[in-house]
């Protein structure tokens, strides 16, 4: 399968990244080279395997609920490109 | 003043400790050593007066009882390191500074080392030569037009070159492995779970692994000892008690059983990489080990594989740069416009195409062809190695298919520089260790890397049949310095 222009324009849309007319093309290019390599799994019956969910069979840990950390409001918003005092700043969104 | 880049880190732990030297004295070392060796382009932040300062207080306290007592580590840029500028290599992150320490990092502080600098990788960890790095590409010491390999290139060249004693990297595909054997030197990726990886710049959670990379196997031993450890804030870390690595490490290897995968023997694989294999054969018969054929037949299925798995994880986890957060911010006239071209000024060419790759294998209608197939895929190589590591102890394979390539080589071609790392990505996708150890040369006298790789938690075995090759191939690192 490949993928073609409007395919790559649609899934930059998904993935939030604007992209120039310009690179579209060789995008298309590139990405259909990397699916048909990827495509090479098909010719591997796999009907009777099932997925892998996790490399080390060990379960998880329950931890207690609790806080441990908090109240760290500052440390959070100190690499924020634009905030104020308490918030996170960003574009308008509702009218 | 001693050339201190001539030291293993072993021997500057012990020369500290027995008060031959001070901290202060090997660190000036490594700093000026740094300072002359810009052209390589290894560091993208350097602590260089931190470190000395540092290294004072250590000298004052003399607090001899860390397994890495007063040494300076410079560490690959993924790990998040406390109000020291972490990038991943990307504009993206260009300016950012964490507010917290990655546990990996704050394992080794807490054994006695102190932080030298920030090291070049990939962009987010995304390449196989350093060149997707958006402080530029690094250089090889065997040459100034090669690659030094990746994604932990900057920490492979920097430690090669003696700017550091010895660093930590991490391995997605290949990342430590990989850039190990092209420029000489030891990288091993443990056991996914060995080493937390909270703090780290995630790439594809499920592949990511922190490890060392050093100049012997001795170091390489003390590194994963002192980097080890379960983590309560790393849900997939394992509560597994960390072995003395050190200690224990041994070359008395016999009757341990080798493994050679026939399927590894891949076609148009160039003769010398296969004469380097049969070379450690041999080397690992002497030492007693029994070598014996075995088959994983479904090889040649994991990098397509990882090539699903990895961008579609990739995808996930570089959503949350968007601008608002930390990093890099583009203008909009709203906010969907503002998260778009903050991501497209942000990231380099390979991770939006792994971004792209990632969202269109996730995306609805596809991801029972793709993401599905691709973790039926893994258990089947996952149970290849299952099945072999009933009858041996160990897989020995060379690590990569070729020695360093020239910078340019293969970057307009993704699928080619993919196939780089078709020794490395199996054990990635089986969540084992793996080690490249050093063991000859090209006929351009280039490093070549053999790969051992062990069952799940035992890194002991691994690093000991390492330490057999290390003795047996008496490989030391003969290029010339080209770049003061």
């Amino acid at each position: 399968m490949s993928i073609d222009k409007d395919t790559v324009k649609h899934i930059s849309k998904l993935a939030r990244i604007s992209l120039e007319d310009k690179n579209v093309e060789s995008l298309a290019k590139d990405l259909t080279s990397i699916l048909k390599f990827i495509e090479k799994l098909n010719n591997l019956n796999t009907d009777k395997t099932t997925p892998l969910t996790s490399i080390i069979n060990a379960s998880l840990k329950p931890r207690k609920d609790e806080v441990k950390d908090g109240k760290i409001r500052d440390q959070i918003l100190k690499n924020s490109p634009e905030k104020n005092d308490e918030f996170f700043v960003v574009p308008k969104v509702i009218e | 003043m001693s050339n201190f880049s001539e030291f293993t880190l072993t021997k500057i732990v012990a020369g500290i400790k027995k008060k031959e030297f001070t901290s202060v004295e090997v660190t000036n070392s490594f700093i000026q050593k740094s300072k002359n060796s810009k052209k390589l382009n290894t560091y993208i932040t350097e602590c260089f007066e931190q470190a000395i300062k540092s290294a004072k207080n250590f000298d004052e306290k003399k607090d001899f009882n860390g397994l890495l007592s007063g040494v300076p580590l410079a560490v690959k840029d993924l790990f998040c390191t406390k109000n020291v500028k972490t990038t991943a290599g990307s504009k993206i992150l260009h300016n950012f500074i964490p507010t917290y320490e990655s546990t990996v990092t704050k394992n080794l502080w807490s054994q006695g080392a102190f932080l030298l600098g920030k090291l070049n990788c990939d962009e987010f960890a995304m390449g196989s030569s350093n060149e997707t790095s958006f402080f530029g590409n690094v250089k090889n010491p065997y040459g100034e037009k090669l690659v030094p390999g990746g994604s932990s290139g900057g920490s492979a060249s920097a430690l090669a070159a003696g700017l550091t004693p010895a660093t930590i990297g991490t391995d997605t595909g290949g990342s430590i492995r990989q850039p190990a054997s092209f420029t000489g030197t030891v990288g091993l990726k443990p056991t996914y779970g060995r080493c937390s990886r909270w703090g780290i710049v995630a790439f594809a959670s499920s592949l990511d692994q922190a490890g060392p990379m050093t100049n012997t196997v001795e170091d390489c031993a003390l590194l994963l000892q002192a980097m080890s450890g379960y983590d309560s804030k790393d849900s997939t870390s394992i509560d597994k008690k960390v072995g003395n690595y050190s200690s224990d490490l041994t070359e008395k290897v016999k009757g341990l059983k080798i493994g050679i995968p026939k399927e590894y023997r891949v076609e148009n694989m160039p003769k010398e990489i296969d004469d380097l294999w049969k070379k450690g054969i041999n080397f690992l018969k002497d030492a007693g080990a029994l070598v014996k054929d075995i088959s994983l037949p479904h090889t040649t299925y994991a990098l397509p594989a990882y090539y699903i798995v990895a961008p579609a994880e990739a995808s996930s986890n570089l959503a949350r740069y968007d601008g608002v957060k930390y990093g890099h911010r583009a203008k909009g006239k709203n906010l969907i416009e503002m998260y778009e071209n903050t991501r497209s000024e942000g990231f380099g060419d390979e991770v939006k195409r792994r971004i792209l790759i990632g969202t269109y294998v996730l995306s609805s209608g596809y991801y029972d062809a793709y993401y599905l197939k691709a973790q039926k895929v893994r258990q089947l190589i996952k149970s290849d190695f299952d099945k072999a590591f009933g009858n041996v102890d160990a897989i020995l394979t060379p690590s990569t298919p070729s020695s360093a390539f020239k910078i340019g080589e293969k970057s307009d071609d993704p699928v080619s520089m993919y196939l780089n790392d078709i020794f490395t990505v199996p054990v990635n996708l089986s969540g084992l260790p793996a080690i490249s150890v050093p063991t000859g040369y090209d006929k351009n006298n280039l490093p070549l890397g053999l790969q051992l790789i062990g069952k799940a938690f035992d890194e002991q075995t691994i690093l000991n049949l390492s330490y057999a090759i290390q003795k047996r191939a008496n490989f030391i690192n003969n290029f010339k310095i080209w770049w003061n």
